[in-house]
């Protein structure tokens, strides 16, 4: 948020300074119609660049606030020790509370947040309703076991050093779209430093196209919608 | 400084400007563009762990394993069951559409007890100990005043454990009158015992026929077991066998058959014994079989010392290729060569039951058809026809019956028949609306709905008006359901443990287990339990009768060792069972086949279908695949299926021969009326080359006015025009049809 704030700063000072300029030509009506544009030019500005991302988002607390740092040093399989592969090769996604229980049926701490995890849904048997940051919609077909079994690929490429966290980050859910904020990335212009950054469908092929795979589409024999779009 | 438009105008390109530099517009357009594509009324499935359970679809007597596809507990997918013996991994459309029926909004939520009159659709819910302690009550007062007989129980199924348990309630109770829903099968039981001297249901060994001689029989539009026929038909297409079906109409059999050959409706006995006649004439019959292990092929002096006919003479003298042409309408030249074709075949096969078989049939048809076979010596042998060899299925301890009960299981049953005769369900109607026997106090409807299956649906209804005490345990809001008074809702078939035995048709003893594959949905309970409950209220004799703790306990005791087997692999065949040897074959007196049984004199017996001559036109209800029409109602998917020749919004279309349609003067699509001595009803006409000019023609599985909005109120139910014709011989229902009229409407 800091970078985008700089930035209309910077835009800010350009506006004022050129309206000077205009208004010492063209006299004062002139003056005023220069002023009225750098009004408008600059207030989209603060829409779009500040308060349009804020009101696209809405936030949302996960319900328990999860240590991955923690489990992952008391867990041996790494992620796949809880995000693990079903037998017939699905994959299960966020551990459901019959995992948890194995571990969690007690608390194991005083952490009040374990303490509220088993009071309020081990003791009563109700799943946690996490929040999935990385949930596509319907109409993505993406196969697990194909990136991870057979592509060799890390979790961390698609998602980032998560299991680096010690707390959960905000839910932030597209207002319009339901989606998570994690789709399209935190920039809101959509520009990305690192691989996880982003969730869409040109980030798929992105990797698709430089990796050489999966380009083809038995349909088509051009890119491969059907690969993902079933 | 002046402000003016001008000022307005550069503030509102500022604006622009800022807005084109800023992310919104082009972040917005791609929002709104998903936000299209995920509408909150798109439904979505459910994401979670695939699970697969396996179990056996009773929907129809086809007993085809199933393989239900869940996503965390919700079903999603109903698929046949790879290596199930019956279907092997196929599945039929109603199959598929289970899901509906199991989540739909025609299921019965709770028991209920009527409030409003009958039939109005007004209840109060009452919890169970409520239902069965009130229906106890009634019947313990039926009993103590010595009417136990005067209570009936209508069964769908003629087997199976739950319906056993049914019958024992009744015999338990002290009723004669178990009644189930009949087909062809009875039929042919019949015919099995005149002529092999052994009871048993039919089996079919067409995977081994080579030719298949069909008259009318729906192979691929839902008779026997139907995924099991879409098998056979591929098999036989692979091995070059011919299938040749006998019908009136241009059913999908006909039109995917070898030959069609259309013949007058109601005169196929006739041809079968024209084809008898060719045989026997051209002496194409099988010599060695008929020479050794048959009886009453030659003339010959019966125990009375009377001459009786061989079935040789009798159709010598009655049944040429001339006469049997003028009464099928078939060229007698076509009737030789079918003569011939079937005689030169390895393993003929000839069959009978029209449609999907559900109405009994006539018996002299069914014994005219088994003759045949029996001339080409397809008779218990491989690709032939069989009674299925009796094996113990269940095993029950006998019911231990009170007084009252030994006194009630004796008396004739309601309609007048001695016990253990055909089930005789057809004549129920008139026989409480005519008012000779005893009133009928009670009546029990355990998965089947009369008041829209029986034929003559006005008639059903008079009687049923006539029965004080009407109780439905059925899983769906059906036109019966919706007119007894206590309705206990029975789980349905994905949510039950339940024996399905023996598929119809099928050669080799199978039994399948259905089994839970979901919790129930609703406060509903499996019908044995009911039973169980209810017996258990009434005490004494009654009780004692049932002394499980739950069906389930019933079950695993009559099933025995088979249970394990079942748990394990869903299903059980008697791997044992082989087409009975010559001796075993035949118990008739002679121990031989028996072409001319005393009970029953072979030839052709034309059903009196009802109406005079003010209508000319011959109406016959047909079935098809695409539409259920028993006690489970077309779901919606399957709907969705039917041809707008046959339904169209909400009105069905009544098959109609062009030259017909043009002496009636009517035109395709004209509406109608559709009328009959039973009823009458308004369509349309669809003009259509493959029905013999004369006959019209209306699907089974339309018109239903109960169930819910998705199922009720679309065309005409054939049933509600048709009465019911006893056959002379097995008093079952032999009509095929009825005579009918049209006027423009």
């Amino acid at each position: 948020m800091s970078e985008l704030d700089g930035k209309s700063q910077t835009v800010s000072e350009i506006v004022v300074s050129s309206a000077h300029g205009q208004s010492g030509k063209e006299g004062g009506s002139g003056g005023v119609i220069v002023l009225f544009f750098f009004v408008g030019l600059v207030a989209s500005l603060i829409v779009g660049w500040v308060l349009f991302p804020k009101a696209l988002y809405s936030q949302k607390k996960q319900p328990i606030d999860f240590n991955h740092t923690l489990h992952n040093g008391l867990v041996g399989n790494g992620c796949e020790s809880c995000h693990f592969f079903r037998e017939d090769g699905s994959y299960s996604g966020v551990p459901k509370l019959a995992q948890c229980i194995e571990c969690h049926e007690e608390a194991q701490s005083s952490d009040p947040e374990e303490i509220k995890f088993v009071e309020q849904f081990v003791k009563k048997e109700i799943e946690v309703p996490w929040l999935v940051y990385a949930r596509q919609p319907d109409c993505v077909f993406f196969s697990h076991a194909a990136h991870v079994k057979s592509a060799n690929m890390d979790c961390a490429t698609c998602h980032g050093p998560i299991g680096e966290s010690e707390h959960m980050k905000l839910y932030q859910q597209n207002r319009i779209t339901g989606y998570s904020r994690n789709i399209w990335g935190e920039n809101i212009v959509g520009i990305k430093k690192n691989t996880w950054d982003r969730m869409k469908m040109d980030d798929c092929s992105e990797c698709h196209q430089k990796q050489k795979v999966l380009l083809g589409s038995v349909q088509t024999q051009k890119e491969g919608c059907f690969v993902c779009h079933k | 400084m002046k402000i003016d438009r001008r000022s307005f105008l550069s503030l509102g390109i500022g604006v622009a400007a800022g807005t084109a530099l800023s992310p919104l517009p082009w972040k917005l357009t791609d929002d709104l563009s998903i936000w299209t594509q995920n509408w909150p009324w798109t439904p979505v499935p459910e994401i979670g762990e695939t699970s697969h359970v396996n179990s056996v679809c009773t929907l129809c007597p086809g007993g085809c394993g199933i393989s239900v596809r869940k996503i965390e507990g919700r079903g999603v997918k109903i698929e046949g069951m790879t290596g199930h013996p019956v279907n092997q991994g196929g599945i039929c459309a109603l199959g598929l559409s289970g899901l509906q029926l199991l989540y739909g909004p025609t299921r019965i939520k709770t028991p209920l007890r009527r409030i409003g009159k009958r039939g109005e659709d007004r209840w109060e819910k009452i919890s169970w100990e409520q239902a069965i302690s009130e229906i106890a009550e009634k019947l313990d007062v039926l009993r103590t005043s010595g009417n136990s007989h005067t209570i009936a129980g209508i069964a769908g199924s003629r087997q199976g454990t739950v319906s056993q348990l049914f019958k024992r309630f009744l015999t338990a109770y002290g009723s004669p009158n178990f009644f189930h829903t009949p087909s062809c099968v009875d039929t042919y039981q019949l015919a099995f015992q005149y002529m092999n001297g052994v009871s048993g249901a039919p089996g079919f060994d067409l995977e081994n026929a080579d030719v298949i001689l069909s008259f009318g029989s729906g192979l691929l539009d839902g008779w026997g077991s139907p995924v099991r026929m879409f098998k056979a038909n591929t098999a036989w297409r692979k091995a070059n066998a011919h299938v040749i079906q006998i019908e009136p109409r241009l059913s999908r059999t006909a039109a995917k058959a070898d030959r069609w050959i259309a013949i007058n409706p109601g005169t196929e006995a006739a041809l079968a014994l024209g084809v008898s006649h060719v045989l026997i004439k051209e002496l194409l019959f099988d010599k060695e079989f008929v020479d050794s292990h048959t009886d009453g092929f030659e003339s010959f002096v019966t125990s009375k010392g009377e001459m009786k006919k061989g079935f040789r003479q009798t159709v010598l003298e009655n049944y040429s290729p001339e006469t049997v042409a003028r009464i099928t309408g078939i060229d007698p030249s076509a009737i030789i060569l079918l003569a011939r074709e079937f005689a030169k075949a390895k393993a003929p096969l000839a069959l009978c039951g029209k449609g999907q078989g559900i109405i009994p049939g006539s018996l002299a048809e069914a014994m005219a058809v088994h003759a045949l076979n029996a001339l080409v010596g397809s008779v218990n042998r491989k690709g032939g026809v069989f009674p299925m060899p009796e094996t113990e299925i269940q095993v029950w301890h006998e019911v231990a019956m009170d007084s009252v009960a030994a006194v009630g299981i004796n008396q004739t049953n309601l309609i007048g028949a001695p016990p253990n005769s055909p089930c005789g369900t057809n004549q129920i109607p008139a026989a409480i609306l005519s008012g000779k026997g005893y009133p009928l106090n009670a009546l029990f409807v355990l998965e089947s709905n009369p008041l829209y299956t029986m034929a003559d649906s006005k008639t059903v209804r008079d009687a049923f008006d006539k029965i004080p005490f009407l109780v439905s345990l059925s899983s769906f809001m059906d036109e019966t359901a919706r007119y007894a008074d206590i309705v206990l809702p029975n789980h349905i078939y994905l949510e039950r443990i339940e024996d399905a035995p023996a598929p119809t048709g099928f050669p080799k003893p199978v039994i399948s287990l259905s089994k839970p594959v979901f919790k129930p949905q609703f406060n509903t309970k499996h019908a044995g339990d009911t039973l169980i409950l209810l017996a258990k209220e009434m005490g004494g004799a009654v009780a004692d009768a049932f002394p499980w703790d739950n069906f389930e306990a019933c079950l695993e005791e009559v099933m025995g060792d088979k249970m394990k087997t079942l748990q394990e692999k869903g299903f059980w065949v008697d791997s044992d069972a082989a087409i009975p040897d010559w001796k075993a074959a035949f118990k008739t007196p002679s121990g031989k086949f028996q072409f001319s049984p005393a009970e029953a004199t072979l030839g052709f017996v034309p059903v009196a279908i009802e109406g005079d001559s003010t209508f000319p036109l011959l109406l016959i209800p047909y079935e098809t695949m695409r539409m259920a029409g028993g006690y489970i109602a077309n779901p919606p998917f399957m709907t969705k299926t039917v041809e707008d020749t046959i339904l169209k919004l909400n009105d069905s279309f009544i098959e109609i021969n062009p030259k017909t349609a043009q002496s009636n003067q009517l035109s395709e699509g004209d509406f109608v009326v559709v009328q009959t001595s039973r009823g009458q009803a308004r369509g349309r006409v669809h003009l259509e080359e493959g029905i013999m000019p004369g006959v019209i023609a209306l699907p089974r599985g339309l018109g239903h006015t109960a169930y819910d909005g998705y199922i009720a109120n679309k065309g005409i139910n054939a049933n509600q025009l048709i009465g019911p014709v006893q056959d002379p011989v097995s008093g079952l229902d032999a009509a095929w049809g009825i005579r009918a009229k049209l006027s423009k409407a």
